[in-house]
């Protein structure tokens, strides 16, 4: 999708200068959001991304109306839906531990949503027949909801959100409850979902992994506030903020000095003294010392020394199948990670101590906000 | 000396377990023997019969009593539930505020209030309020027995509300259903053991009541218990071991009912 492609796009829920005080009997007050303004366009894979307590849960319910605002407000389609009771919102919600109704069957399950719109019997029970399908489960439409595996309880509670054809569907932790094999089959799943219903998925994760994998674009959230909006890539190739480069992915940080900077570039002098360009984050006026960012897939040994960004000594070697990781510490004392994958080549012949010279992909260094 | 501490291996335990068990069953078991005794006498065998259940059901002023047990229990019971359950909702469906466990406690008073202090009580309040209305049914010991009926009706259906996923009314709620429909749908669906037990648990309490009863009630009215207590003034033949043997039947099978309901599920 172009850029131009996504400005066309409808925003499905926009969240303006939304703040969320807890305030409760036996506790102190808590600040759980802090102006939060994030738009979500219509039909994308949206994710949350943060650690526990980041506020990424309490926005998720705004959007639901489990709770409202302290402050701002949550624009579904334009229209307002703050003040509105989760019954009036055309917007469903798949809950971490499913919540399905044990006193009901599957099909039951399916069918809740639609009867509370008022449907009728026969339309429930096509899209009943419908949802089932959709998410594999035909032969269990009669099993109590105690009697089915945790994968399965999964995909029913996808088909009872589904089911009403909401304009947004909520996703909190959806696969947390999942193992490993199970989680990496659901992710495929929800993606498939996401694109057959063409409904727009607001995704609560505190995975990265997951985030990278399934969505459109990734919001990445910290102490209630939204630090970067953008694609997977975006986010793992140009992360903003120092916090947001650490939480995904593998991450060396090394402090620099600016020399220079211009068209969002900066030039930085590096420990060691070679001098590298380094992007910047969009209305950042570096200056003085920075951190800058290298992924350590983005690293290379060389042997020239006019190629080389930084200088160290080799600690040891990890190996991880594909790859292996070189740990070396730079000329200032700050450990730097390399990352070579292993295709044809034996483990390089480094001993411990062993001075080496690193070479930085060109265009991929990356200054963020400390 | 690895062995953990055991009480079943301490001197006299087993004495101790066997003297308690025969104190509560023994005299019950006596009872119900000599309920089917032929004679008159509830001391002396002299055969088996079932002569005085015939006689108890036969005489006019136990079939009263239990007829009054039975409305007032039955009004009491279902009375107390629906108050309950509405205490029970209101005190759990919330956030904690203070004074909230003040309440728990006042919707307990009467688990810890004597209850002769609440009889006296009662008798003064009814004394007036008869003279007063000139009203001398059977109303007053149903609104005394609704009221101590109460906690006991509150302590389970609370027990299941707070064992239930709060989730699951959100889920409703997220599904389009109005608070009224989700709690039609799905929290009194999921509440219905926690009523059943709790109504149960009231009836078999008013029905055993006597100290309020006693209290409360207008001249000539009796429920089984005040009947009972009043004929043991008198000579007591095995027509109270009768009576009592079809009470402890009928506990027994409320109770094993109750067990059930609360077993399933959950």
């Amino acid at each position: 999708m172009t850029d131009r492609e996504a400005a066309v796009r409808l925003a499905a829920i926009e969240a303006r200068s939304v703040s969320k005080v807890f305030t409760g009997f036996r506790q102190d007050s808590f600040r759980a959001l802090d102006r939060v303004d994030v738009t979500i366009r219509e039909n994308e894979f949206f994710t949350l991304l943060g650690p526990s307590g980041c506020g990424k849960t309490t926005l998720l319910r705004l959007i639901a109306g489990f709770d409202f605002p302290s402050e701002g407000e949550i624009l579904l389609y334009g229209k307002d839906i703050a003040p509105l009771p989760p019954y009036k919102r055309p917007v469903n919600t798949v809950f971490q531990n499913y919540a399905l109704f044990p006193h009901m069957t599957v099909a039951q399950n399916i069918a809740f949503g639609l009867e509370m719109l008022g449907k009728g019997r026969e339309e429930t029970a096509a899209r009943v027949d419908e949802m089932l399908k959709l998410v594999r489960m035909e032969a269990m439409r009669d099993r109590r909801t105690s009697q089915i595996s945790g994968g399965q309880q999964q995909r029913v509670a996808l088909a009872r959100a589904l089911a009403p054809r909401p304009k947004v569907l909520l996703l909190d932790e959806p696969l947390s409850a999942l193992d490993y094999k199970l989680r990496k089959e659901m992710q495929v799943e929800l993606k498939r979902l996401q694109l057959e219903t063409g409904i727009t998925f607001v995704f609560v994760t505190h995975d990265q992994e997951e985030a990278l994998t399934m969505s459109d674009r990734i919001a990445v959230m910290s102490a209630g506030r939204i630090l970067q909006v953008g694609s997977p890539r975006d986010i793992y190739d140009r992360p903003s903020e120092r916090f947001v480069a650490d939480f995904i992915g593998e991450t060396n940080f090394i402090t620099g000095t600016v020399k220079g900077f211009a068209k969002g570039r900066a030039e930085v002098a590096l420990p060691g003294g070679a001098v590298i360009s380094a992007s910047v984050p969009e209305g950042h006026r570096p200056a003085g010392t920075v951190t800058v960012v290298v992924r350590p897939e983005h690293a290379d040994f060389t042997t020239t020394a006019k190629e080389a960004a930084l200088r160290g000594r080799f600690d040891h070697a990890v190996f991880f199948g594909t790859d292996t990781h070189y740990h070396i510490t730079l000329a200032d004392g700050a450990p730097f990670i390399l990352r070579l994958q292993n295709d044809t080549t034996d483990e390089l012949p480094l001993t411990r101590g062993e001075a080496v010279m690193i070479r930085v992909a060109p265009g991929t260094a990356q200054v963020v906000r400390d | 000396m690895a062995e953990p501490f055991s009480i079943r291996r301490q001197p006299g335990f087993t004495t101790i377990a066997i003297l308690c068990f025969a104190l509560l069953y023994l005299p019950i078991a006596t009872l119900v023997f000599y309920a089917f005794n032929a004679g008159i006498s509830v001391a002396v065998w002299e055969g088996f019969s079932l002569r005085w259940f015939q006689e108890a059901m036969a005489n006019e002023r136990v079939q009263e009593a239990a007829w009054h047990s039975f409305i007032i229990a039955t009004v009491a019971a279902l009375v107390s539930t629906i108050v309950a359950t509405m205490a029970a909702l209101a005190t759990t469906r919330t956030d904690p505020y203070p004074g909230l466990t003040f309440k728990y406690a006042f919707i307990n008073q009467p688990l810890m209030v004597p209850e002769i202090v609440t009889a006296v009580a009662l008798l003064i309040v009814f004394s007036r309020v008869k003279m007063w209305t000139g009203y001398t049914g059977l109303g007053y010991l149903m609104a005394a027995h609704t009221g101590f009926c109460i906690p006991f009706a509150y302590l389970p259906i609370r027990a299941r509300l707070e064992n239930m996923d709060l989730t699951l009314e959100r889920a409703a709620a997220d599904l389009y259903a109005t608070p009224w429909a989700t709690f039609r749908r799905v929290t009194l669906p999921l509440l219905w053991p926690g009523i059943l037990a709790g109504m149960m648990l009231a009836f078999v309490i008013s029905l055993d009541d006597v100290v309020i009863t006693e209290f409360v009630k207008s001249a000539g009215q009796e429920t089984l218990p005040t009947y009972m207590l009043g004929q043991l003034k008198r000579a007591v033949t095995p027509e109270m071991n009768a009576i009592s043997t079809v009470f402890l039947l009928l506990s027994v099978v409320i109770v094993t009912v109750f067990f059930f309901i609360n077993r399933k599920k959950t």
